[in-house]
């Protein structure tokens, strides 16, 4: 039996045609489906309890909620881990990936590269590359609310002496002490701030005596970035701002006020992004400004009444300045040191 | 000068020093056990991960403070009866298996709190060990509140020093065990079993470092964290040594890493610490401990038998 080897019937072109439109249009940057859910992937290097990740985690669960995105996460990859798992939901098909790749700039670029239909909304410090676009960056940019409670610090201190301890001076730590600091400074030039790193992003009971010695040096005003040190300042009976996350529920007469993190508008903006197909590598940054809601200063609460009502007013004042856009908060990046 | 003269005559330095040096002291007491049966436990920074884990998990969970050191303990025990099992009757090495419980310990932790607490966005907290004041002790000068108003588990700390000098240096149990360490075929001349001393040993020894671990999560603080032991394991093991294999040399040398932790935290709040970037003064307390260790380990005499497995009848 002979066989013609290549006849071409218009049966085999009408398929060929279709399966070749098909792969094309898979691997075209595209405009999906809105009413479907996003297939979103966080990748955290940390548990999910810890204070930075636990906003993103909250806003991907909330976004779920709503329906928008169906969210899986892998919490406690290690750096040397983090380019596999990335790969992993990149090859499952995951279509938005978010987490933060502060030890990983370089590997995690590279693996972006790899899957350009696949886009990436990155914690990191660098800036977006608009020759790797499915790779956009952001960070906590929550200068603005840092600085609204520095201003109410400046007013609580009566020792002029405020303490910080923070974990690495990194930029996202650096910018939002810089803030705190130049709001209370406002209030009151004379202020004295006792500043410490403690070299780990986990381990509340150093950061727990390294606030005891500032608080021994004469702080009655803590700055908590670190776990351990409300815990200080509650145990010692001085006050405590908050960073990122409200605590004052579990220390309600310690924590006088927190510079809140939202990452709602940044995750939103994010999946609107990629179900219209426009998804492009952007510093979605600044939806953690003031302006777009990515940031807050917290209800005073149990310390509703004990902030001087001048204070109140200045913070009012300068909240509704920061909306208008005639107020900017310096962004200050440099290590803070002792003064 | 004065500035440092004035940390040094604080009360409070004194109290904090004693505060930091406590997980310390107890884990540095299971590995000396360890040590001087002969198995070095490098299992110990994963064990001092599960026992801050169960201490914690058991208090939060409804229990008392003290049924949380018992369940912290016998967690401890569990991870050293296969550190024994391995490394004694199947004399396996001790470096392998010891790294391997330490990966294992921890990653054990991490999963049962994660299946314990699937949903929470901040630790939960629970009513850890609060400062008891010993009467008129607690009133005298600097050494009161350093010494005297510390929680009921820093005062264990510093008794388990003393029980288990008393067991080692007094008592035929700890003679037949630290001759299981120098010398077990002479036990096992002696109709003693070396692997049931040697078994226990690691065993006791674990449950020790796991109490260690519980201090930093029911004592220091009152939540667990995943990664708040931080290297603490490891520093007892340079403990030992700094001790000389001997109880109260290590609570010496875990008194005087929490002198240089405590004092590296004032220094860098006063004048000095203005001009020295901060990754020097978080160094300072390893530094001194890696200096003190080179001077106090040159007439240390190391446990002969110390890594060397015993296979009975063999020559």
């Amino acid at each position: 039996m002979t066989r013609k080897p290549l006849s071409l019937t218009r049966r085999t072109l009408l398929g060929t045609a279709a399966a070749g439109a098909l792969i094309a249009a898979a691997s075209l940057p595209q405009a999906l489906d809105a009413s479907e859910p996003l297939r979103v992937a966080g990748i955290y290097t940390v548990p999910v309890e810890q204070q930075w990740v636990s906003r993103i985690h909250l806003a991907a669960e909330t976004a779920q909620a709503r329906g928008d995105i169906t969210y899986t996460f892998t919490e406690n990859v290690s750096n040397t881990d983090y380019p596999r798992v990335m790969r992993e939901y990149a090859e499952a098909g995951v279509q938005l990936i978010i987490g933060e790749v502060f030890g990983v700039e370089q590997e995690a670029r590279e693996v972006a590269a790899e899957y350009p239909n696949v886009a990436f909304l990155m914690g990191s410090s660098f800036m977006h590359d608009d020759a790797l676009p499915n790779f956009a960056v952001f960070d906590n940019y929550i200068h603005d609310a840092a600085y609204l409670t520095g201003l109410i610090a400046g007013a609580m201190t009566e020792s002029a002496n405020i303490g910080m301890v923070g974990g690495f001076p990194i930029p996202e730590v650096n910018r939002l002490m810089h803030a705190f600091m130049a709001g209370a400074r406002e209030v009151n030039p004379e202020i004295r701030f006792q500043v410490a790193f403690i070299g780990s992003w986990f381990d509340p009971p150093r950061a727990k005596e390294t606030a005891f010695g500032m608080i021994e040096a004469g702080a009655d005003v803590m700055y908590a970035e670190r776990f351990g040190v409300s815990d200080a300042a509650q145990e010692r009976g001085v006050l405590a701002i908050g960073n990122v996350i409200d605590t004052q529920a579990d220390y309600p007469d310690t924590v006088v006020a927190s510079a809140i993190w939202h990452f709602e508008p940044t995750l939103d903006t994010a999946v609107a992004a990629v179900k219209a197909g426009e998804f492009v590598a952007a510093n979605y940054g600044v939806y953690s400004y003031m302006i777009h809601g990515g940031s807050s200063l917290s209800p005073l609460g149990t310390f509703e009444g004990k902030v001087p009502a001048e204070i109140m007013e200045l913070v009012a004042q300068r909240t509704q300045q920061i909306l208008d856009g005639t107020f900017e908060v310096e962004i200050n990046d440099d290590e803070p040191r002792s003064s | 000068m004065g500035e440092i003269v004035e940390i040094f005559l604080s009360a409070s330095f004194w109290a904090a020093v004693i505060r930091i040096a406590s997980p310390l002291i107890f884990a540095t007491m299971g590995e000396l056990i360890c040590e001087r049966a002969g198995v070095l436990n490098l299992g110990i920074e994963g064990i001092m991960v599960v026992g801050a884990f169960a201490g914690w998990m058991t208090v939060y969970s409804g229990g008392g403070l003290w049924t949380g050191v018992m369940v912290a303990m016998l967690a401890g025990m569990l991870f050293g009866l296969l550190h024994g099992t391995l490394t004694v009757p199947f004399g396996l090495s001790q470096h392998v298996v010891g790294l391997g419980i330490t990966l294992l310990a921890t990653a054990s932790a991490y999963f049962a709190y994660r299946l314990a607490l699937p949903r929470v966005t901040t630790p939960p907290r629970i009513e850890a060990f609060q400062p008891f004041p010993i009467p008129i002790l607690s009133d005298i000068p600097l050494i009161g509140p350093a010494l005297f108003a510390q929680t009921p588990l820093t005062y264990l700390a510093f008794v388990l020093v003393g029980v288990v000098s008393f067991v080692l240096f007094r008592t035929p149990l700890g003679l037949a065990l630290r001759a299981a360490g120098e010398n077990p075929a002479a036990v096992a001349a002696q109709g003693l079993s070396v692997t049931a001393l040697r078994m226990g040993a690691v065993m006791v020894g674990s449950g020790l470092m796991a109490v260690g671990g519980a201090f930093l999560t029911m004592s220091a603080f009152n939540s667990f964290f995943f990664e708040m032991v931080n290297g603490r394991g490891w520093i007892c093991i340079a403990l030992v040594v700094f001790g000389a294999w001997m109880p109260g040399k290590a609570l010496l040398g875990a008194v005087l890493f929490g002198v240089f932790d405590a004092l590296q935290i004032r220094l860098q709040q006063t004048s000095i610490g203005a001009d020295i970037p901060y990754q020097i003064f978080l160094m300072m307390p390893f530094v001194l401990s890696i200096l003190a260790l080179v001077i106090m380990s040159r007439r240390a005499a190391i446990p002969a038998a110390l890594m060397v497995p015993f296979n009975k009848g063999e020559r």
